[in-house]
């Protein structure tokens, strides 16, 4: 079957409607030299939803979130957040405007306490300065208390108990360094929380709980997700909107379903159809992860 | 040497500094001796001459702990820092600026004596801050260019600085303003002025005791400084910077800023430590800011812990009693029997005495229980990320 010239993408230039996303990106591409690992990708999220970007390995899914947390600057495109254009904006200013994020591979400060990692998740949140911090005023004690009181309250809620709140990171289960990590993200009281990869190397059950953990955040905190994905199952069960990465462009989106059976993402995770036989084989890979 | 010796004989220490009593009963009883001890020697006692330049390199030590034992920022041109605070009293301190005022002078809360003299003299104790001041500026100067950098790169960055300052210092006789010069070079500045302190006694060469009273003063205003600023919202982000850039920006530690404090921070205890230590010889010379001195009080750091404040303190005076006599008196004689001179081999002591340290106790005489943990299972290890918009 002979496809005709390269499907229409969505127009490039043109910004996408503003429907009042918390979070828009505007046609953003990131070139690494010669590489494009992020081409003329638009994408919306709205307040209060769960979405996922998924696939393949090297698809580009952790650029674009180093674009959105400012890790990297967009070689082209914009990058909207919350009303305000945050392109190319500094990683810590994101963060104090209302992003926070978790790491593919745990990025804990592995020789700090949990606690400890959980108050420089609130850095942003914070005043003191060098000679607030020498003095230490009466405002600067209620801080650090306040800060630390919060981190607890974090690490509670993200189900450690006390046991373990002063322990180091370095010596804490990979679960528990997991939920961690998303304390110390949650600590920024973020109106957006990126997930890379929330779920790798959990078993079934303790996805399950994450999962059930991210709809409770939304639902108690307002907290807008967007997660990379490779657990189909996860990415099916929690998200309201599915967003297909493939050689760093946007090959599909919308609801789970629909593009659970898009030809084009079967095809970007499997290879090119080559028979009839191969779309079950998709689904079942596609679902196992 | 058994390798597990060293640390068996530091343990009962160390254990005592991780206690939480330690600070509410042996940190008053240290202050207590500290301040005691001076007056079973004489004024002029030699040893108390010795320990008042120990307590200079502790300061000066601490200063830099900041930078590299908490930030990791490994900096070898810690002397520049020295030497601004030696110009700062050079220049505010001493007949160096004679001209000024129709030869009349500058004076500023002086005593009598140096009030009488051209050039100009403000009080020390205000120089001192001034020093600071500009020490912090040469500190957050010189951490400019590091900041696209890592690890070894910005050492080598900051060893330039080092020498540059230290090549300026000695030429700056050459660089004429007016009826001024930069600096007086390898001449040197001398006399300079002494803290003018009523009720402590008279600073002077035949007495020590004032002086190491202000030092000990100095010592304990920086060991303020150094416990506050670890366990803060600065320190944190310090430690966390250091293990991992990426992660600490994406928490909201703007890396620019919070680098450039630690470099300032780190820059102003050796602004301070280099005024007292240039009032105390009573000169400001050019040839003493030289690469060995960085070498020195990094030495110090390392020695004690890096990051490490109480193990900071005593590599300090571990190394500075070591240089003023366990070089000359003990290993002099010993050396001597194999026709060796004591005086020309003093830097390949220091030498040795770190590689033995980097081979026995990596981690430093009373380590920090972080770095601990980086030295024995490799944590904290630099990972560089493409691009860190900064």
């Amino acid at each position: 079957m002979s496809v005709s010239p390269a499907t229409p993408a969505p127009p490039a230039t043109a910004p996408a409607p503003d429907d009042g996303g918390l979070l828009r990106a505007i046609a953003v591409t990131k070139a690494f030299g010669g590489l494009v690992a992020v081409e003329d990708v638009s994408f919306q999220i709205p307040a209060r939803s769960i979405v996922s970007i998924i696939g393949p390995n090297g698809a580009g899914k952790t650029t674009f979130f180093n674009m959105l947390t400012g890790l990297y600057a967009p070689t082209a495109g914009r990058i909207a957040f919350d009303g305000r254009d945050i392109t190319g904006r500094r990683p810590d200013r994101i963060t104090a405007l209302g992003i926070a994020r978790t790491f593919q591979n745990i990025r804990l400060f592995a020789s700090m306490s949990a606690l400890e990692n959980v108050q420089v998740g609130q850095h942003a949140r914070m005043k003191a300065g060098l000679f607030g911090s020498i003095l230490r005023p009466p405002w600067v004690r209620r801080e650090e208390r306040e800060t630390r009181d919060k981190a607890r309250e974090m690490l509670d809620y993200v189900g450690l108990d006390s046991s373990v709140h002063e322990q180091l990171a370095v010596n804490l289960s990979y679960g528990d360094q997991r939920r961690v990590e998303i304390a110390r993200a949650l600590a920024s009281d973020p109106k957006l929380l990126l997930l890379d990869e929330p779920t790798a190397g959990m078993n079934p059950n303790e996805s399950a709980r994450l999962t059930a953990f991210m709809r409770q955040l939304r639902d108690e905190r307002d907290v807008t997700i967007l997660l990379i994905e490779h657990d189909m199952k996860v990415v099916m069960d929690v998200s309201e909107r599915v967003t297909v990465l493939d050689h760093g462009t946007k090959i599909a989106e919308g609801e789970p379903a629909t593009v659970r059976n898009d030809p084009r993402v079967v095809e970007a995770y499997l290879g090119k159809r080559e028979s009839e036989s191969a779309d079950e084989t998709g689904e079942t890979t596609a679902e196992g992860g | 040497m058994d390798l597990s010796m060293l640390g068996a004989l530091t343990r009962p220490l160390r254990e005592i500094v991780a206690n939480k009593w330690f600070n509410r009963i042996a940190v008053p009883v240290v202050i207590g001796f500290a301040i005691v001890f001076p007056l079973f020697f004489v004024g002029a006692s030699p040893f108390i001459n010795n320990t008042v330049q120990a307590l200079v390199y502790v300061v000066m030590a601490l200063g830099l702990n900041v930078v590299v034992g908490f930030a990791g920022l490994l900096d070898l041109g810690y002397v520049a820092f020295y030497a601004m605070g030696s110009y700062a009293i050079g220049w505010f301190g001493s007949e160096f600026l004679y001209p000024v005022n129709h030869q009349k002078g500058v004076h500023f809360l002086v005593s009598r004596l140096p009030g009488s003299l051209p050039g100009v003299h403000i009080n020390f104790f205000i120089v001192i801050v001034i020093a600071a001041a500009l020490a912090a500026a040469a500190g957050a100067v010189i951490g400019l260019p590091t900041l696209r950098l890592r690890g070894d790169y910005i050492a080598i960055v900051t060893l330039a600085f080092g020498e540059i300052i230290g090549n300026i210092a000695a030429n700056g006789d050459q660089l004429h303003f007016g009826q001024y010069t930069l600096t007086a070079g390898r001449q040197g500045i001398t006399p300079v002025d002494v803290p003018n302190l009523p009720g402590v006694g008279d600073f002077s060469p035949l007495n020590n005791r004032p002086w190491y009273y202000v030092a000990l003063a100095l010592v304990l205003i920086v060991l303020f400084c150094n416990v506050r600023l670890r366990d803060s919202r600065l320190g944190r982000a310090w430690i966390a910077l250091r293990e991992d850039e990426v992660a600490a920006a994406s928490m909201g530690v703007p890396i620019v800023r919070t680098k450039l404090l630690a470099y300032a921070t780190g820059a102003a205890f050796g602004g301070m430590a280099g005024v007292l230590l240039s009032s105390y010889t009573n000169t400001v010379n050019a040839d003493s800011f030289n690469f060995s001195f960085s070498i020195f009080v990094l030495a110090m750091v390392i020695l004690g812990g890096l990051g490490s404040i109480w193990g900071v303190v005593l590599g300090a005076l571990a190394l500075s009693y070591f240089n003023t006599y366990g070089i000359p008196d003990v290993l002099g004689p010993f050396l001597k029997n194999f026709g060796l001179d004591v005086t020309q081999l003093g830097f390949g002591i220091f030498g040795f005495v770190l590689v033995l340290m980097m081979v026995l106790r990596p981690q430093g005489l009373l380590p920090e229980r972080r770095r601990k943990l980086e030295m024995t299972q490799g944590i904290g290890a630099d990972e560089s990320l493409v691009e860190v918009n900064a």
